[in-house]
């Protein structure tokens, strides 16, 4: 890793908050998001879907349908090349259904027509034949004996004995005695703990224009959180060349990982290639639910020891996660990292993916980490109520620091971990007073980060401004931070600065906006492309000084000769580098490539207090603090948001969102008025109080931010409601009912 | 599907009549083109009756109020007279979805809907509040209680539509309130609720009642035993204990993704009982 | 087919447009006046990202049909800002940094102008209740309330 990254030094810009460059297009409407652009000539798209959870499609009649002089291009699976490489195949698979319908609303024919009534009109002439089969939606179903295969063939090599066809991954992390460690402790607790399906929600449904020419170039218009991930995929499913598809990210509404695959692009794409027209694609909100990716539910067994002075002496976990109709890696972030906060000399996950009849599940920040976390700090907490025993005191007891051997393997170097609980113990939150069906709970989150495939330009302008050309769609202010980033580096005012994200052809290749990984790894990549273009600014003062170019140095945004010997020379400025560069050697630029490492792992801690209506199980959060390491803060205001913001889509998951199915294995809630995402009203103000710890791994000490904040809530949450109410809760989301039932269950 | 606009009821009745089973009044919108989009219902025509004279006030009645059957909720709030008599029933209007929907929905169109949980239903019941209904054959004035015949069924027959809701004069010493119960704090659909209207004499004794609960049957229950248990009593907690459980005998509840038989069951009780306290108040009771 | 014709205002400008019966206020907007700044993100009344005001009165444009519009007075987010000069609010939301992915914050600027317009002095939990049909999935709404009552502030000076 590369941990050698890291320099102290004063900064000048970072740490400000500086006006976002997209803001306000943003604030005025013009901001052009997936659906706002059009193109001449342009067709509307729409996909009939299956009614069905699971059915073999018998046949399907596009006749009448193609007969209608507005349908331009029809599209089903028999349109794609099949025998792809297995991910790539589930992708395209998981859009459109081959030969069997895998979930409620798995897409089986697509049309583009003239209009979006005509589309509509269209799809309701297309007659599909099914055969119904038996479904599993539930994890306990799709893995009892003689449950219905839900694909064939998939079962995981590493699957052990006793699993059925539809487990297609096994993992298992941990080290340390784990029997010696259950036989120091004064007190074991076993639990199994429960969580539903959860979806990002992302305000902006998926939308794309696609344009293929019969020159076989085509060009893609996405929301998107990765261009070329969408570039390679649709260009292997498509059976293209990279370099013949052009992909553009437009801004995105919101993608918290649901947008790191694809879902209508390859479909879009190939009606386009059929019609020979341009082809508009979007998602209606029912499609959203029903036919992206929403997170794995889980069921995951807890068994952690405890001495009565409050040391955990082992813990050991086992995670069954679903993940939909297709084989998913979810469970490996989730076996590492359910322990990943504790400090253990004896500790083993082992964790299973079963299929199901769901849609493909996605990425949702932090994926599979949340609902691990959970289950340990749920019985943490039981254990920390057993004993007495103060469960912040007990964290600060047993938290993991630098040296510790992490639950996953690697060794810890500098972490925030005791740094964020010190703050929380140090915080009035933590001791504030509690009224009558009121209280409070904690609970510590992690998450790895990651740094990735990222190339960045910087160019010096010969005015003496800098464009920055990076590839990362921003989806919560990373543009201001890089320009902010490029600003500190090169010693210029950050309103010289102006960054801008690059289509898949304009700029080297960048692995998606995940892994909390932008403000790091682009970051990273800026600083060093603006130090390569501070390299040849400072050769081309040393060739106007006609002094060796090791005798220069940069300081503030100057070159000046680096000491007495160097001779005696005004310092130049950048702007004056910049006028004068046609004329010493021509435009001036810097760029870096690079496969990022050295992402600092993320910690963080948050306080919740709320009160619970006994007669109704209503929960109402009165106050809620997250205290998160941020290695260094690049732009506080955007910092502060994805804590907020992680909190809140955590308080979403933990009282109210859930997929819900029916018994015939159709999804009952796809909109947003059931699928209950938090509103304003059901808030309170989610206070933030950011440490910074540098990350060896990065210049300015960056760590990622975006993903820990989901991770703490539901235990969090989950531990107030059972303190409160005197009943360890053991199921998300807690709504009321489940609330209701537990406080009459105890009262019996 | 084509759009008419007629200006008078006359016009509506006839439109409505002409194409019975495929044209479908249009007030506020906020239920019929949320189903046209999601393909729940395909209609031929659809008739706006907001421009029909008159459709869109608030007028004064018998010591009591009418309001048009285009009044949007918002606008209803904003009317301080029918804020002042009827609080409970403004109240049940203005829970109905969010800001945004406000400005259009119409208590009529909630009615029509004929949802189990509609908001203004049970407080327009318990407020005995009466419908204008015209269609072919003229004019009638329908009770709201036997409005709704099943779910999304009404006593409505083809070619009719309300043209107003008349809210009757209330006596001295009487209010209402309505409560329902949703897992957040706003734009759900009520999993149960209940509406009371109640009068009270110089002792602050419950003289007269009506208690009204949704989303606890596939349609608005009145519970005449729910009155009873308040009739001749102060909100004390004997009262209202008697007031839920007759609730809880009263309510036929479903399991569905909403909530559970038990959950409505329990809840509705609770929330009469708030309610009934709360009416008691506004009536100038003491608790 | 035949269209229906519609005449009507829009941010202070006549404008005319043919539409279907079935489609929405949200639909023309977006489709035939290439007024894209009210986005669909539900189609059902549920997110508010669509909200204009029709006749003064706060609205989702998806829950109005475009044959409605005729005669109207409808504003939009794009007529929320005179020329170069931003609306107090919107100065405030980027303040305040009260947007990350921004697809919701045209509806919450013409929401929470509408709020100001009847309530110039609201309460925390006004401005959360009144903009609880506004669905924000990046911030935790912290900023946006933030934002709000700072503008709010800020305009009872002028």
């Amino acid at each position: 890793m590369a941990l050698d990254e890291y320099q102290k030094r004063d900064f000048k810009i970072i740490g400000t908050r500086q006006p976002r460059p997209d803001g306000i297009d943003k604030v005025t409407g013009r901001a052009l998001y997936g659906a706002d652009i059009t193109a001449p000539g342009m067709l509307y798209a729409a996909m009939l879907r299956a009614p069905h959870a699971h059915a073999n499609i018998k046949s399907i009649d596009t006749s009448r349908a193609e007969a209608m002089s507005e349908v331009k291009a029809v599209v089903t699976a028999a349109d794609f090349v099949q025998g792809l490489g297995d991910d790539t195949q589930d992708v395209i698979d998981a859009c459109i259904a081959r030969d069997k319908v895998l979930y409620d609303g798995h897409g089986v024919v697509a049309i583009a027509a003239t209009s979006r009534a005509a589309a509509r009109r269209a799809l309701k002439l297309i007659q599909v034949e099914y055969e119904v089969l038996p479904h599993a939606v539930e994890i306990d179903d799709a893995l009892a004996a003689g449950a219905p295969v839900i694909q064939a063939g998939r079962r995981g090599n590493k699957v052990p004995k006793g699993y059925n066809d539809n487990c297609t991954n096994w993992c298992e992390f941990g080290h340390g005695d784990l029997d010696a460690g259950f036989a120091k402790a004064d007190k074991i607790i076993s639990r199994s703990f429960r969580t539903a399906a959860t979806h990002q929600g992302y305000i902006e449904p998926h939308a794309c224009l696609a344009s293929m020419g019969p020159d076989g170039q085509g060009d893609l218009w996405c929301c998107t959180q990765g261009q070329y991930f969408v570039r390679t995929l649709c260009a292997e499913i498509i059976g293209m060349e990279e370099s013949r598809l052009r992909v553009t990210s437009s801004e995105i509404g919101g993608g918290f990982g649901g947008k790191t695959t694809v879902f209508i692009e390859p479909i879009a794409l190939m009606l386009s290639k059929k019609a020979g027209r341009p082809v508009k694609m979007t998602m209606s909100r029912d499609e959203v639910f029903k036919a992206t990716g929403p997170t794995v539910s889980s069921v995951t067994d807890v068994r952690i020891g405890m001495t009565r002075d409050g040391r955990i002496t082992a813990g050991e976990a086992f995670l069954r996660y679903q993940g939909g109709a297709f084989p998913c890696l979810t469970i490996f972030p989730g076996a590492q990292s359910a322990f990943a906060v504790y400090d253990l000399s004896a500790v083993r996950t082992r964790a299973v993916n079963v299929m199901t009849n769901r849609p493909r599940q996605a990425a949702y920040r932090a994926p599979g980490a949340p609902m691990a976390i959970y289950a340990v700090e749920s019985v943490v907490d039981e254990l920390c109520q057993e004993f007495g025993l103060d469960p912040l005191e007990v964290r600060l007891l047993n938290a993991a620091s630098k040296g510790t051997k992490s639950s996953y393997g690697p060794t810890f170097d500098d972490i925030g971990l005791l740094a964020t609980l010190k703050a929380a113990k140090a915080h009035p939150h933590y001791t504030a007073p509690l009224g009558p069906n009121q209280g409070r709970g904690l609970s510590c989150g992690f998450w790895f980060n990651f740094g990735g495939n990222t190339s960045v330009s910087l160019n010096v302008n010969f005015d003496g401004t800098i464009g920055v050309t990076e590839g990362n769609p921003d989806i919560g202010g990373s543009r201001v931070s890089i320009s902010m980033m490029a600003a500190e580096e090169l010693g210029v005012p950050y309103d010289k600065v102006r960054t801008i994200v690059a289509d898949t052809n304009s700029l080297g290749h960048n692995d998606v906006t995940d892994g909390s990984r932008v403000t790091f790894a682009v970051g990273l990549a800026t600083i060093k492309a603006a130090r390569a273009a501070i390299g040849e600014m400072c050769r081309r003062a040393a060739r106007v000084w006609d002094i060796d170019e090791d005798a220069v140095i940069w300081e503030d945004g100057h070159a000046k000769p680096a000491g007495p010997n160097a001779g005696s020379h005004q310092p130049m400025s950048l702007a004056e580098i910049a006028r004068q560069s046609p004329n010493t050697g021509g435009p001036i630029s810097g760029h870096h490539e690079v496969n990022a490492e050295g992402a600092g792992v993320s910690f963080g801690v948050h306080l919740c207090d709320l009160e619970v209506d006994p007669e109704t199980g209503f929960t109402t959060i009165l106050r809620y603090t997250v205290f998160q390491d941020a290695g260094r803060a690049i732009h506080p205001d955007f910092v502060e948001g994805q804590m907020q913001g992680g909190a809140a889509q955590g308080i979403g998951w933990a009282l109210n969102e859930e997929y819900i199915y029916g018994k015939d294995g159709r999804l009952q809630n796809a909109g947003f008025l059931d699928y209950r995402i938090p509103v304003a009203s059901d808030l309170p103000k989610i206070d933030t109080v950011i440490l910074e710890i540098p990350n060896p791994g990065h210049p300015y000490g960056v760590r990622g931010v975006g993903e820990t904040s989901i991770v703490p809530p539901l235990a969090a949450i989950s531990n107030a409601v059972s303190r409160t109410i005197g009943v360890r809760m053991q199921e998300l989301p807690m709504s009321p009912p489940k609330i209701l039932a537990a406080i009459k269950s105890a009262g019996n | 599907m084509q759009y008419a606009a007629p200006t008078t009821t006359e016009e509506a009745a006839r439109l409505l009549a002409s194409n019975p089973k495929a044209a479908r009044v249009l007030a506020g919108g906020t239920d019929l083109l949320v189903q046209i989009r999601a393909g729940m219902i395909a209609p031929d025509l659809l008739v706006d009756i907001k421009k029909i004279n008159g459709i869109r006030d608030i007028t004064a009645e018998g010591g009591g109020y009418r309001i048009g059957a285009a009044v949007s909720g918002a606008e209803l709030g904003e009317h301080a007279g029918v804020v002042a008599m009827w609080p409970g029933v403004v109240e049940a209007v203005e829970l109905i979805g969010s800001t945004q929907v406000q400005g259009r929905c119409t208590m009529a169109g909630n009615l029509c809907n004929a949802s189990p949980a509609a908001d203004s239903v049970p407080a327009l019941v318990a407020a005995d509040a009466v419908a204008r209904i015209v269609g072919p054959r003229g004019e009638r004035n329908v009770a709201v209680l036997d409005i709704p015949r099943g779910v999304g069924k009404t006593s409505l027959e083809a070619g009719e539509f309300i043209t107003s809701i008349y809210l009757p004069k209330r006596p001295d010493r009487a209010s209402d309130a309505y409560l329902r119960f949703i897992p957040r704090t706003e734009m759900d659909i009520a999993v149960c609720s209940a509406g009371v209207s109640l009068t009270l004499d110089s002792k602050g004794i419950i003289t007269e009642a009506r208690v009204a609960l949704g989303a606890v049957a596939p349609t608005v229950l009145l519970v005449s035993e729910a009155a009873k248990a308040l009739i001749g009593h102060k909100p004390d907690d004997a009262t209202l204990a008697a007031l839920g459980k007759a609730c809880s005998d009263a309510c036929k509840p479903i399991d569905d993704k909403r909530g559970t038989i038990e959950f409505r069951r329990d809840v509705v009780a609770v929330l009469a009982g708030r309610a009934a306290r709360i009416a008691c108040q506004r009536a100038g009771g003491s608790l | 087919m035949s269209k229906i014709h519609v005449t009507t205002r829009i941010n202070g400008d006549e404008a005319e447009f043919l539409c279907d019966a079935e489609e929405t206020l949200l639909d023309v907007l977006r489709d035939h006046l290439n007024l894209t700044g009210a986005k669909e993100g539900c189609a059902s009344g549920d997110c508010g990202a669509c909200s204009v005001t029709l006749n003064g009165r706060l609205v989702c444009s998806c829950l109005v049909l475009g044959a409605e519009a005729d005669g109207a007075e409808i504003a939009t987010i794009e007529g929320m800002a005179s020329g170069e000069k931003l609306h107090v609010l919107q100065q405030k939301f980027l303040d305040h940094a009260a947007l990350q992915c921004g697809i919701c914050t045209p509806g919450i600027l013409i929401a929470a102008k509408s709020l100001l317009e009847k309530n110039p002095d609201p309460s925390e939990t006004e401005v959360r209740y009144w903009l609880a049909g506004n669905l924000c999935r990046c911030t935790g709404y912290d900023k946006i309330i933030n934002a709000v009552i700072d503008a709010a502030a800020e305009m009872r000076k002028v």
